[in-house]
């Protein structure tokens, strides 16, 4: 009975690995639609690598830094290729790639804000070492069973807060950390030629073709189906099939409830239903759901999707008029701004340690500090490394190449012919 | 021999092309254009406000002969309005002569119009 219970929690995981890898195309669509179609075949490109590198760096060094060294210090071993030292019960070539689409998404959430401007050869940089380092260190703190995640009764965060920081699917780990970078790319590479004016207004650059976006969102919609409900890592036994149903309708319910919560927010702010913002509402539900989506009840997750559909609009207004960083398909609002809040989110609506349902400030203290502590190694690397860049090389295009598109100077390719 | 040029709504193409055809002409060119006007149309993108000036309107070009003229002015006066604003112009000009690239000929019997 064991063995097919393993197998059943084995091709449970792979296949929702299969499901995180699909938001992949996900990404691309949708960045590629809310761009313009000068810049499409760059945009693409950039998800390719994105993935590529991805799972290469992963497989040879990051996987040992992150679950290494049994979760002990600052990074893991780096394994160099070398898959033998992971003692799970599931397999660990499948857990290597179910780990490899994770650290991918972390990394491709960022070329959509430093879309349209960015150096291609500067972004495969930035690919290679999120992947290789800010991911995996990060990671190593928390699912590598390190500082973050340690529950030992002498831990660091057990003595701290009396609960460990928690974040089921990465709210924190993968999507912040995202957002973060994006953000910070955004600031270093400038807004794109056009989009303020002398005034300093912002001015709306249309995407070219929003039937790719939504077909974007509608995947990584799908995808998330894997992302969520996957990282139980397990479906065999009572405990896990009605701990993954759960999860599948948590993570629903949020998407859904952030979408209406967008819809109706910008119908009465801006006389219309907006749909380039709706479909940014439904990933802000689904952001915001992923760190607890294990332990928020279904109304739970209506009332994280509603939070954060209606912050994600005043998040990219705020960023884009009064801050001025033009990003143009939102990822520091959408993953940034939601995947911080469902982390402190969780503190607050967990049915088991939750503030509101009286079980005190542990979790919440545990999560605002997780989430600071990931968020700042974010924020930290990510400076070093884009402004390291513009010294060192420059990370922009040429104003005549950003006016006359990436695709035909950096890839000698159109999309569109 | 004369040229119309008329600018008009997308939406009419299909219900003046029929009715050109139901009339005297046996040929005419259409194209996609944009113009842009003092009318503005507001627009929003993620959460910006922001204007389209450009219009997008068909153009199509009859070249006839006199007597024809009118008639088909008329017929696109009549199918092409609606009575809003930017319904679109038609303009009038003389032609001073028409060739066939096949026959070599020229004047009013190359523009094999039905009558």
């Amino acid at each position: 009975m064991d063995e097919l219970a393993l197998s059943l929690d084995t091709v449970w995981m792979l296949l929702a690995a299969m499901l995180v890898f699909w938001m992949q195309p996900g990404f691309a669509l949708c960045e590629a639609g809310f761009t313009r179609g000068k810049n499409t075949a760059n945009i693409l490109m950039k998800n390719f690598v994105d993935f590529m590198f991805g799972s290469l760096l992963f497989y040879f060094v990051g996987f040992g830094f992150m679950f290494g060294s049994e979760g002990s210090g600052f990074i893991g071993a780096p394994n160099w290729g070398d898959l033998s030292f992971y003692k799970g019960g599931l397999p660990v070539e499948g857990f290597l790639i179910f780990e490899t689409v994770f650290c991918a998404t972390a990394a491709t959430i960022v070329s959509g804000a430093m879309t349209e401007r960015t150096k291609f050869s500067m972004y495969l940089v930035y690919s290679a070492v999120i992947s290789l380092f800010i991911y995996p260190i990060e990671g190593h703190w928390t699912w590598g069973g390190g500082w973050l995640c340690n529950d030992a009764a002498d831990s660091f965060m057990m003595r701290h807060f009396g609960e460990v920081f928690h974040d089921f699917a990465g709210s924190a780990i993968v999507h912040s950390v995202g957002g973060v970078l994006a953000l910070i790319g955004a600031i270093v590479l400038g807004p794109r030629r056009g989009k303020y004016g002398k005034d300093g207004k912002s001015r709306a650059i249309p995407g070219h073709n929003l039937t790719l976006a939504s077909l974007g969102v509608f995947i990584l919609w799908l995808g998330w189906f894997g992302f969520n409900p996957g990282s139980q890592l397990a479906a065999s036994g009572e405990v896990n099939r009605v701990a993954i149903s759960h999860v599948f309708l948590t993570t629903n319910l949020a998407a859904v409830a952030g979408g209406t919560a967008t819809l109706f927010l910008t119908w009465i702010k801006y006389g219309k239903p907006s749909l380039s913002l709706t479909l940014n509402g439904v990933l802000a539900g689904l952001v915001g759901i992923t760190a607890g989506c294990d332990l928020v009840s279904p109304l739970g997750a209506v009332i994280i999707g509603l939070i954060c559909g209606i912050v994600l609009v005043y998040a990219i207004e705020f960023i884009d008029h009064r801050l001025h960083i033009d990003d143009p398909v939102g990822a520091s609002s959408v993953h940034g701004v939601c995947g911080i809040l469902g982390t402190l989110l969780t503190g607050l609506l967990s049915t088991s340690s939750g503030l509101l349902y009286g079980h005190g400030w542990s979790l919440l203290g545990a999560q605002s500090f997780g989430v600071l502590v990931i968020d700042l190694w974010a924020a930290g690397c990510g400076i070093l490394l884009f402004y390291g860049i513009k010294k060192l090389h420059g990370i922009r295009v040429d104003a005549r190449i950003e006016d006359e598109g990436l695709d035909v100077y950096e890839h000698g390719e159109s999309c569109y012919n | 021999m004369k040229k119309i040029e008329a600018i008009i709504r997308k939406t009419k193409f299909d219900e003046l092309k029929e009715a050109l055809l139901a009339s005297d002409i046996d040929w005419f060119e259409y194209h996609d254009v944009h113009g842009i006007g003092q009318r503005r149309q507001e627009r929003i993108y993620r959460g910006v406000q922001y204007s389209t000036d450009v219009i997008e309107r068909v153009a199509i070009t009859i070249v006839c002969r006199d007597i024809i003229a009118q008639p088909t002015i008329q017929v696109i006066l009549k199918v092409a309005n609606t009575g809003e604003v930017g319904d679109g112009r038609i303009f009038l000009s003389d032609i001073i002569d028409t060739y066939s690239i096949r026959t070599g000929e020229n004047g009013d019997s190359v523009l094999k119009d039905k009558k």
